[in-house]
């Protein structure tokens, strides 16, 4: 109802205040700009916080010869040469500047008796290449960020819209991106913005898999509304599932790959029958099969990998902790300075778990943990809807088939310092001014939505479906996928969209409606569900994340290309909501693909490779 | 359900900010691993008080869920904490949860922090860069400073030690402990240390260092175990030295 803020100097958008909402307000701000940011909750509290291992870049401070070519190799065969390698390279190049520009901002960066920044080893490298804050790096990297854009605030060149929840984008009549809607989650007010161009920064998805390692607001809700409104959306099939979490009524925490970087190990009983407690099981009667499988990588495979051998043992053999699902990974072997370097992390599992991983092996099982896929950029972040970009976790660029780890912290700062210059320079091209009929239609459309939710009074409750949508999704579109269960889950998903229909609203409040707004965020879900799962049916080929027992093999001549899904249309009133898929080529211009062999050392492998 | 455990909860509810209060009793089917969270997750699920009579799902703030982004403090039996690590097993019941009083409510467990983040822009909490051009490393410190500063740095603004500083509230101009801290963090950095003198002069203005009772009720309420007190007393001796020998 609030009047529509249309302005007359043009003012930049940027929905999302974690890494790379934050990345991309600084730049365009630093430019001279205006940036408004909005975020569901305070910027300092976005998901990015949780972040723990660390960053990469190969500042190669430790002799072993490592280099912004050798990290970028790394990262293209991690993910199994499903990335366009160009803007991976470029990232590969900035990341040591990067991670200087975090240290003169003031992250407080874990330091070697130097006063140099210390690097520690992280999956899908044999060199030293991750900087880190103790265990709690990305809450270290999000609050110098937010306290960079504190500053510019300060100065008059940014406003925050906190608690603000963007529900869809205000398209012209070219179909350029000429502004958004949000919701005031407090007052429920519906607000149109105009802006001379529009950054989602809005991150992971991990809700659509119920419980997972994600924040509980990371719906990738906001992801959906750009698919739902013409944006291309990409890769979505291809999810990561971190091999190390620990369970919780509320979400699966997790225990970091550098728990492993700095010599966890991870292992079960050779005997299936053993019910001897962890600690008490001789050193020749444990199975390391990580080790043992692999033994230059050893624990720090790759993750798409390290998960699959963990589900064999537990799942195929049966030689899961106690008969669960459950395997060790273990920290009692490691000396004091060890633990205290990992000091966030222990305290994690000690609170939720209550025994002292120092002194007792932790019990570990993988979680969902990061979506690939995303929103399809070129190479200056752009999406197809002219005006409208995508940085962080949300767009589909960098990580291919399967991410490194750390290397998701470097993918949101390099995605923003490339999406704020490029929006300066495509808002340089159009007019400013945005017609305020154009904003006041769109925000009626949204009331309408809203009115329409909130006489829903049907038998279903909006929480419950989406826990049950969440356990069918992980129980049949994670490590192991199988065509029949995946149309199966298809029509299901379908099913529950209807279902949606029939809820019932649950609350009348006219403040902080958290089932008004939850509704519309299921839905997106839902639709986002379906392009993860007709995605991954379509996909016969066994690439990174993307495991089908089925087809085994990578499959180059058929999938060396990145999945498309475009919105075939419908809407939570009308009901449907069908991605059509085509596929697109791989830019692969600067590394032939070759099989992706860990078995083995690369011929780059540094001359040390030690933890 | 019936032969189910079941958690038991007393919540004090406000529709929204200035209206009456009042208390409800709530059961959830009890689970594994449970925290506050969960349980108020569950009344999402079936939003019903303990007679079975229909009510709107209880509103509270969250994110994390791993007590690392600050959302979702509140008083949970009497004590100022985060709701994702107060876990069920280890609370008395009912549990008895309430919105921290030292902010306005806004519905429910929900209240309005924004002041914190008021008072860390009033010190100045962050370093002056000139400009995020690449300009090569930054500047080199010891470990020694780099590990006090983390864990300065690790205060996640989630208000607890304010709720329980006795001359910290709405009616009172005092700064509290959690940005005087962020001071301490940005003056030990050496490019941020080159204008400490300006976060110390905030802290020497009306509601900063001197409103201090030196209680020490925060450093114990602190969930991240900031050494606050620590902190309050280097900001006041180097107030001290700056207010004696520098201005
Ligand atoms: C437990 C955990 C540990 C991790 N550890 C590491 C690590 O060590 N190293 C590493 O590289 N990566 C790590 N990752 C991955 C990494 O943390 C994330 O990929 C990254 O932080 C994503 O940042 P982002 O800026 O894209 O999004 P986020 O930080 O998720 O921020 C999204 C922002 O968008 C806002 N938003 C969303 N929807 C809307 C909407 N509709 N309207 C308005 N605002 C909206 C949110 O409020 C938020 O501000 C980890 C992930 C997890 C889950
Ligand atoms: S020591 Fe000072 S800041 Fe801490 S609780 Fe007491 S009065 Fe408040
Ligand atoms: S200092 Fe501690 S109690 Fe105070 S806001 Fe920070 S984390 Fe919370
Ligand atoms: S939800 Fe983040 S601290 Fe509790």
């Amino acid at each position: 109802m609030a009047p529509s803020r249309a302005s007359d100097r043009p003012r930049f958008l940027v929905v999302g205040g974690g890494l790379a909402g934050l990345m991309t307000v600084i730049k365009i701000a630093e430019a001279g700009h205006d940036v408004d940011v909005f975020s569901l909750v305070p910027c300092r509290r976005s998901h990015s916080v949780c972040a723990q291992g660390g960053i990469n870049g190969a500042v190669n401070t430790k002799g072993e010869g490592d280099s912004p070519e050798l990290h970028f190799m790394d990262t293209i065969k991690g993910g199994d040469f499903l990335a366009d390698q160009p803007p991976v390279r470029s990232m590969c190049q900035a990341a040591p500047g990067l991670i200087y520009l975090l240290d003169r901002m003031g992250v407080p960066f874990t330091r070697t008796r130097e006063g140099l920044i210390d690097f520690r080893r992280f999956g899908g490298t044999l060199h030293h290449r991750t900087a880190f804050a103790g265990a709690t790096t990305g809450q270290q990297i999000l609050y110098a960020l937010d306290e960079q854009v504190r500053r510019l605030e300060a100065q008059g060149r940014v406003r925050r819209f906190e608690n603000h929840e963007m529900v869809s984008l205000v398209r012209d009549e070219t179909g350029r991106c000429r502004g958004i809607v949000v919701v005031d989650l407090r007052t429920m007010e519906v607000q149109a913005h105009a802006g001379a161009c529009v950054a989602l920064a809005t991150g992971g998805l991990g809700l659509i898999f119920g419980k997972s390692t994600n924040s509980s607001i990371n719906t990738g809700s906001a992801a959906s509304i750009a698919y739902q409104q013409g944006a291309r959306y990409a890769n979505g099939e291809f999810i990561q599932v971190h091999p190390t979490s620990i369970p919780g009524s509320d979400k699966l925490r997790l225990m970091s790959e550098s728990l492993r970087g700095e010599g966890g190990r991870i292992w079960v009983p050779k005997d299936r029958n053993d019910r001897r407690r962890g600690e008490d099981i001789p050193e020749g009667e444990r199975y390391y099969f990580l080790e043992e499988k692999y033994p230059v990588y050893g624990n720090l495979v790759p993750r798409d990998i390290a998960s699959r051998e963990i589900f064999d043992v537990v799942v195929n053999q049966g030689m899961g902790v106690g008969g669960e699902r459950f395997v060790y990974l273990d920290l009692t072997h490691l000396p004091p300075e060890r633990h205290r370097k990992l000091q966030g992390v222990l305290e994690m599992y000690e609170k939720y778990i209550g025994e002292d991983p120092r002194k007792v092996p932790m019990k570990v099982f993988p979680a969902v943990h990061y979506s690939m896929g995303g929103l399809w950029v070129d190479y200056d972040q752009q999406t197809n809807i002219p005006g409208l970009f995508a940085v962080g976790e949300c767009d589909f660029a960098f990580h291919g088939a399967n991410r490194l780890g750390a290397n998701s912290l470097l993918s949101c700062l390099y995605s923003g310092t490339v999406a704020g210059p490029a929006m300066i320079r495509e808002a340089a091209g159009v007019s400013s001014a945005v017609s305020s009929a154009l904003l006041e239609a769109e925000c009626r459309r949204v009331e309408a939505e809203l009115e329409w939710i909130r006489r829903l009074d049907g038998p279903e409750n909006p929480y419950r479906l989406w826990t049950e949508m969440g356990e069918m999704m992980t129980e049949n579109a994670t490590v192991v996928r199988d065509n029949r269960k995946l149309q199966a889950t298809d029509e299901r998903l379908v099913e529950m969209m209807e279902r949606l229909r029939r809820c019932a609203v649950l609350d009348t409040g006219r403040v902080c409606n958290h089932p008004l707004m939850f509704i519309r965020q299921l839905w997106n879900m839902l639709v986002l569900a379906r392009v993860i799962v007709r995605g991954a049916l379509l996909r016969d080929e066994s690439r990174g994340a993307h495991y089908k027992p089925e087809f085994p093999q990578r499959d180059d001549a058929r999938f060396l290309q990145h999945t498309v899904a475009e919105y075939a249309g419908g809407s939570l009133l009308s009901g449907e909501g069908a991605p059509r898929i085509s596929y697109a080529p791989v830019d692969t211009s600067l590394i032939k693909p070759v099989l992706r062999d860990y078995s083995r050392a690369p011929e780059y492998a540094p001359p040390t490779a030690s933890i | 359900m019936s032969n189910q455990e079941m958690v038991h909860l007393r919540i004090l509810r406000q529709d929204a900010e200035g209206a009456p209060r009042r208390w409800e009793r709530f059961k959830v089917p009890y689970q594994p691993y449970m925290n506050v969270l969960s349980c108020l997750m569950e009344i999402q699920k079936n939003p019903v008080d303990a007679d079975g009579r229909k009510v709107a799902p209880v509103a509270w703030d969250s994110a994390c869920l791993e007590e690392v982004c600050g959302s979702c403090t509140m008083i949970i039996n009497g004590q100022v904490r985060q709701g994702c690590s107060a876990m069920v097993d280890q609370l008395a019941q009912p549990i008895e949860l309430r919105p921290m009083s030292k902010f306005p409510v806004i519905r429910d467990l929900r209240v309005d922090r924004s002041r914190i983040f008021a008072d860390f822009r009033r010190v100045r909490a962050w370093v002056d860069i000139d400009g995020t051009y690449d300009v090569g490393p930054g500047p080199r410190y010891s470990a020694e400073v780099a590990e006090v500063r983390y864990a300065l740095s690790r205060c996640m603004a989630c208000g607890c030690c304010l709720e329980v500083c006795p001359n910290y509230g709405p009616q009172s101009p005092f700064i509290g402990p959690a940005a005087i801290n962020q001071a301490r963090l940005f003056n030990l950095h050496p490019s941020g240390g080159m204008h400490a003198g300006e976060r110390l002069d905030v802290l020497m203005e009306e509601g900063g260092l001197a409103d201090c009772g030196n209680a020490q009720n925060c450093v114990q309420a602190c969930p991240h175990k900031i050494p606050l007190t620590t902190s309050l007393a280097e900001m006041m001796r180097a107030a001290t030295r700056r207010a004696l020998f520098e201005r």
